[in-house]
């Protein structure tokens, strides 16, 4: 596993951020990132998106501000982060300490046939992010690395990026609910309490 | 000339200090509006003004306006509540993402400064701006709209109480008439 050229497995990474998770909060998304969190077992305290690419790190942010004493992970892949690659800006200027964004760096479109994405060709996902101001930005290789993104997601101070480098496998999909009422419903019964049924 | 237009009023310009921004925060208080994304637009300026100096509300500048409908849907789930502001033009970088509060069922409040209409004085203005109200509608969100400066405060009012109180997105557009056309070439000339 600490291989530093052998690429790391997608959910091997997924399964060793979210080990002993407690009351951290999952936002993925879409595509695999999704299947991965859903693999390592669906939580209400997990939000998968199925759409609106290039949502993951600013919905994990304004959770993370509305949430400020519990751990925000989100969980995307280099497709989805590169969309919306000004978020970084915006997030690093804001610093949200409860903040850590783990790129799944496959270094492909895994759901459309995987073509390239620019990180293929040697974009810096960390460098931006670091550029952006990002206290803590890595590159992640190993699984001591992951790790230690782990560590730093559950109890750092944030704001965290890491580019984890992973191999372009496709796998078999683990879906969670697909019905973005019950995702959103279910989601803020467990943090706000059965109150927030009543609006 | 140039004696004669610091006399005469610009009637493109509105003629007092408009009070309506400040109507419009105490609104968006009353709803309890914690997180203030926007992408910056002179008709807005006296409300992020309003805004940053509130320590009870936190000013995000967004590099792009889809930035804010993610960010107020992560608000949602973490129990805030929040208002996007932005001008016409960004109505149409937001299209996909609002599928989110759309699919999700969450409410989404959009405060939206008009250009391209009355007064316009930039042609590359008019295809937004024509197009603002049919986009947000394509994508199911409830548009409402305040043509005079009276209005705007109870248009927001009732805008927020359907975002909130029944979860899905609303848009207030804010007349141009409201807020003063600009005119480039006057500011050309000085």
């Amino acid at each position: 596993m600490n291989v530093p050229n052998a690429l790391l497995h997608r959910r091997d990474v997924v399964n060793e951020l979210l080990r002993d998770r407690n009351d951290l909060l999952v936002v993925a998304g879409l595509g695999a990132p999704n299947w991965d969190i859903s693999a390592a077992g669906d939580s209400p305290n997990n939000f998968p998106l199925w759409g609106a690419m290039g949502a993951a790190a600013m919905l994990g942010f304004g959770l993370a501000i509305a949430q400020p004493k519990r751990g925000v992970l989100v969980i995307t892949g280099d497709g989805e982060m590169l969309m919306s690659v000004g978020a970084l800006a915006t997030i690093a200027v804001q610093n949200p300490p409860n903040l850590t964004i783990a790129v799944l760096d496959n270094e492909r479109f895994g759901e459309t046939g995987m073509q390239k994405t620019h990180t293929a060709a040697g974009v810096d996902l960390a460098g931006m992010a670091a550029a952006a101001g990002f206290k803590t930005s890595r590159i992640v290789r190993t699984m001591s690395e992951v790790t230690e993104i782990r560590d730093l997601a559950h109890h750092g101070n944030g704001p965290v990026f890491a580019q984890v480098k992973i191999n372009p496998e496709a796998l078999y999909f683990v879906l969670p609910p697909a019905d973005g009422g019950i995702l959103t419903t279910r989601f803020r019964q467990s943090v706000l309490g059965d109150g927030s049924l009543y609006n | 000339m140039a004696d004669l237009k610091k006399t005469e009023p610009n009637r493109n310009e509105p003629v007092a200090l408009p009070t309506w921004p400040d109507e419009v925060y105490r609104v968006l208080k009353e709803a309890d509006v914690r997180q203030v994304g926007m992408v910056p637009d002179a008709g807005h300026s006296r409300l992020i003004r309003a805004f940053e100096a509130d320590p009870q509300a936190r000013v995000i500048t967004l590099t792009t306006e889809e930035e804010g409908i993610a960010m107020l849907a992560g608000a949602w789930l973490g129990g805030e509540r929040g208002v996007l502001l932005l001008q016409s033009s960004g109505v149409g970088n937001c299209i996909n993402m609002l599928s989110l509060p759309m699919i999700c069922r969450m409410p989404l409040l959009m405060l939206v400064t008009m250009r391209g209409e009355w007064g316009e004085f930039n042609p590359w203005q008019i295809p937004m701006g024509q197009g603002t109200k049919a986009a947000l509608e394509a994508m199911g969100v409830i548009v409402t709209r305040a043509d005079e400066p009276h209005l705007v405060a109870s248009t927001v009012s009732g805008a927020a109480n359907l975002a909130f109180n029944t979860w899905r997105p609303a848009a207030v557009l804010i007349a141009q008439r409201v807020l003063g056309a600009k005119n480039f070439k006057e500011l050309a000339r000085k």
